[in-house]
């Protein structure tokens, strides 16, 4: 069995959790006997291909290009906009994406055929231009590939053009793999129409879709209107072999609550600062961090001072590489307050190193957590009630770091590939 | 007739400047300053201000031998950078008090808003600068300024109270009405506490707007502003202004140098004026009636009031969290945590967390190290939890005692 795969990234250079997840899948289908071959729009040479081999989309020719390929360019050309409204972006790379649009505004020129275009592989301000174009480059590889592969598989909503020219080309089955909606990155009344449009089409080309959770299948049935016969969840797993955890000296003799993600309207950051403020009036000795930046960063910093917390609520900025495991390492109690959460694979990350979670329902990772505590995201006083109860009662936290360690570490790739590998087969 | 006053008094400060203070800092590095930058601030302004401006200075006081009189005021906390790293500086304000013609005046040691928190921390903060003061000038300072000219009815109350018998502040629109600035005042809760305010418009006319070139009466000459002043109706002009105006704000190349250097000459020619330092002012002059201000005034800002250091819910929430230690510093009384408290305590902090900037765009008093109020507003709730921690931690110790 052999699969071409689209996706974005790949690590070591990754900006979301996408690129994680991919490893992760290959590595699990490779232990499963399926090969792989795994584009990307941009890579640097140094990934890990021990278990797929991976084709950079920047070093293809775009060339003999048949008809079919002509029209598809012409119903999806050139999607340029210059909008400030990306998903996925993280902050920084926001800015300097901004930046980098305001002085490259003339450089948006049109690449001919026979020619390569360089891709950023990055989620900047070019990026609808990047996806219609790794779509045509997606084309031409899987014309050139055609007898290497069985099954194209595309991840996120990035690659799904490429998928469905693949699709249209070669005539082999399609899954899509969908990671996150459009529903889950912001209220209804600002999602991006064209981002939009393109996981409906990429759903409704797909021979099967595949979900990261339940609460995703939900959304991919009742929102994309898309057959349910055809949606099938498998839920993520995390890789952590080869990690040590880490030993941390703390600073204060305080216990940690941390919130770790993106601080956005998606991770309820809000209640979990409504929570703290609960928690601070009960009881001594405890200290909340909020981990990472946003766009609602500033809207928090204000109602943590609002609520006259600012010495007990402390805020890192954006944390990457080991800072992660070290505040990781550094908190009692883990909490995910999201909004809405495809999968969310923080809490996971929290339970290895020995922190017991508290997560809410509307999260797909709530659906395979036995030992993590779930509260609805609105409900604070619950929050601060399960906040309280594991800071107070030391067997609490103790039965909960225990049992989430087990857990977690069961939650292998090799399984959750073994299904996906079982949706391939019955599309062949 | 009596001959107008013209009273000039320079503030010199600069902010002791934090350094960058992670989380992962606190409870376990407890040095809070930017050594590198504060070295560096302070050399700059050393170099294209301080130095330069004193020596003119002290050239047109030994010229005038006695006409001209002046009055500074220095923050303790920057004696004390000088101290570290530039203590020739000193040696040049040493040199202008022993001419015997220039004023010293008091403040709060660190610059901060004391006054408005804690009537025992401002009164510990005022006693200090005194000290250092008589220390270093040999002079008993007897008149008062407050950091950035801040003042209520009961903050002159209290300073009446610690000695003082003057006190400059802004001659403020909100609390004047009608009256002109350039007359003495007094405290409407204590009237023997005189006050002179700040002539606002001929201050920021050299101040503010002396190199700005899109002003329609530039270029300002001495012989234009002597003009003005002489044209100013009242009894004194008080003309109270940032030091670092002269060479900073304005470098040597717009000029302004060369204006103050004519500036002296200019003013006793005209032979209807004389200079005066505060002190003096207030013996010259009767006090013409009290002025009511209710809620503090300052010389920040077109609104002359608080609102850029306490205005937002970030000033307010640091700023009460800070004053909340009042009690256990004085409990302890330990000289490490009073030093790290006070410059804790540094009007820079809470004014680099002001939100007004993002509004309206205006000019920032001091060079800004953080790239928004919220970062700074993080930063320094990192370093106060671990203040914070090490006052609780002293406590704890000395309750086993």
């Amino acid at each position: 069995m052999k699969v071409l795969m689209f996706g974005w990234e790949f690590p070591p250079h990754i900006a979301g959790g996408l690129g994680t997840a991919c490893e992760g899948i290959v590595k699990g289908l490779a232990y499963n006997g399926v090969e792989t071959l795994f584009v990307m729009p941009s890579a640097s040479g140094d990934e890990d291909q021990s278990a797929t081999t991976i084709l950079n989309a920047s070093d293809v020719e775009v060339r003999n290009v048949s008809s079919t390929v002509e029209e598809f360019i012409d119903r999806t050309q050139y999607l340029y906009v210059d909008s400030n409204l990306v998903p996925y972006v993280d902050p920084e790379e926001y800015f300097s994406a901004i930046e980098e649009m305001k002085r490259n505004r003339t450089l948006q020129t049109t690449v001919g055929f026979g020619q390569k275009f360089k891709f950023s592989g990055k989620y900047g301000a070019s990026l609808m231009e990047e996806v219609t174009r790794y779509a045509q480059v997606g084309g031409t590889i899987a014309m050139q590939y055609a007898d290497r592969f069985d099954v194209i598989h595309a991840h996120d909503w990035l690659t799904y053009l490429a998928g469905i020219a693949a699709k249209e080309l070669t005539g082999k089955p399609l899954v899509v793999h969908v990671h996150a909606t459009s529903y889950d990155r912001g209220d209804e009344k600002h999602i991006d129409t064209r981002v939009l449009d393109i996981e409906t089409r990429g759903m409704q080309a797909a021979d099967r879709v595949v979900t990261v959770s339940d609460l995703t299948r939900n959304i991919v049935i009742n929102r994309y209107h898309i057959d349910p016969a055809k949606v099938v969840t498998v839920h993520n797993a995390v890789d952590f072999s080869g990690r040590e955890n880490l030993q941390v000296e703390r600073g204060v003799k305080d216990k940690v609550v941390t919130f770790l993600g993106r601080i956005t309207f998606q991770k309820g950051p809000e209640y979990f600062i409504e929570a703290a403020a609960k928690v601070l009036k009960r009881t001594e000795g405890v200290r909340f961090v909020m981990a990472g930046s946003g766009d609602m960063m500033n809207r928090a910093i204000r109602q943590v001072a609002r609520l006259g917390i600012s010495d007990r609520f402390h805020f890192t900025g954006f944390l990457r590489g080991a800072d992660v495991q070290k505040m990781f390492a550094l908190s009692d109690v883990y909490i995910m307050p999201s909004v809405s959460e495809p999968f969310g694979i923080s809490p996971l990350e929290a339970m290895r190193t020995g922190v017991p979670s508290i997560i809410s329902h509307q999260s797909g990772a709530a659906e395979v957590l036995k030992y993590a505590f779930k509260v609805d995201f609105w409900d604070v006083d619950a929050m601060a009630d399960d906040i309280y109860a594991l800071l107070q009662y030391p067997v609490l936290s103790e039965f909960a770091v225990k049992k989430g360690y087990d857990e977690v570490n069961a939650l292998k790739w090799n399984n959750a590939t073994a299904k996906l590998k079982k949706v391939y087969e019955s599309l062949i | 007739m009596n001959q107008k006053s013209i009273c000039l008094y320079f503030q010199v400060h600069q902010p002791t400047r934090l350094r960058l203070y992670r989380f992962f800092d606190i409870g376990k590095d407890s040095h809070y300053y930017d050594d590198f930058a504060n070295r560096t601030v302070i050399r700059r302004t050393v170099q294209d201000c301080y130095l330069p401006m004193n020596a003119i200075l002290l050239d047109l006081l030994k010229t005038h031998k006695g006409k001209l009189k002046l009055a500074f005021s220095i923050s303790g906390s920057t004696l004390e950078l000088f101290e570290r790293y530039a203590p020739e500086v000193i040696d040049s304000f040493k040199a202008l008090a022993d001419t015997g013609w220039v004023e010293f005046l008091c403040e709060t040691y660190y610059h901060s808003l004391a006054s408005v928190a804690s009537q025992a921390e401002f009164k510990h903060q005022v006693l200090k600068q005194k000290d250092k003061i008589e220390q270093l000038f040999g002079v008993k300072p007897v008149t008062f300024r407050n950091t950035e000219l801040i003042y209520s009815d009961s903050i002159g109350a209290a300073v009446y109270d610690m000695g003082f018998k003057t006190m400059l502040t802004e001659g403020a629109k909100q609390v004047l009405g009608w009256r002109s600035p350039n007359y003495v005042y007094s405290c409407a809760s204590q009237p023997k506490l005189n006050l002179l305010m700040r002539n606002y418009s001929l201050s920021d006319d050299i101040a503010v707007r002396f190199s700005n070139t899109s002003w329609d009466v530039w270029p300002l000459t001495a012989e234009k502003y002597v003009e003005w002043l002489r044209g100013a109706e009242g009894e004194i002009v008080n003309l109270f202004m940032d030091y670092e105006a002269f060479g900073l704000l304005h470098p040597a190349g717009s000029g302004i140098f060369d204006f103050m250097r004519a500036l002296p000459a200019w003013v006793l020619a005209d032979g209807s004026m004389q200079f005066v330092t505060p002190a003096q002012a207030v013996k010259n002059l009767k006090c013409v009636g009290p002025v009511e201000v209710e809620d503090a005034i300052s010389w920040s800002t077109v609104e002359s009031d608080m609102s850029v250091y306490l205005g937002n819910e970030l000033q307010q929430d640091a700023f009460n969290k800070l004053y909340d230690l009042t009690e256990k510093l004085s409990i302890l009384n330990d000289p490490v945590l009073w030093a790290d408290f006070g410059h804790l305590q540094e009007s820079a902090n809470f004014y680099d967390m002001s939100t007004q900037f993002f509004s309206d765009g205006a000019a920032r008093k001091y060079v800004n190290q953080y790239e928004t109020p919220y970062e700074a507003f993080i930063n320094y709730m990192n370093i106060l939890s671990d203040f914070i921690i090490r006052v609780n931690d002293a406590m704890a110790v000395r309750d086993e005692r």
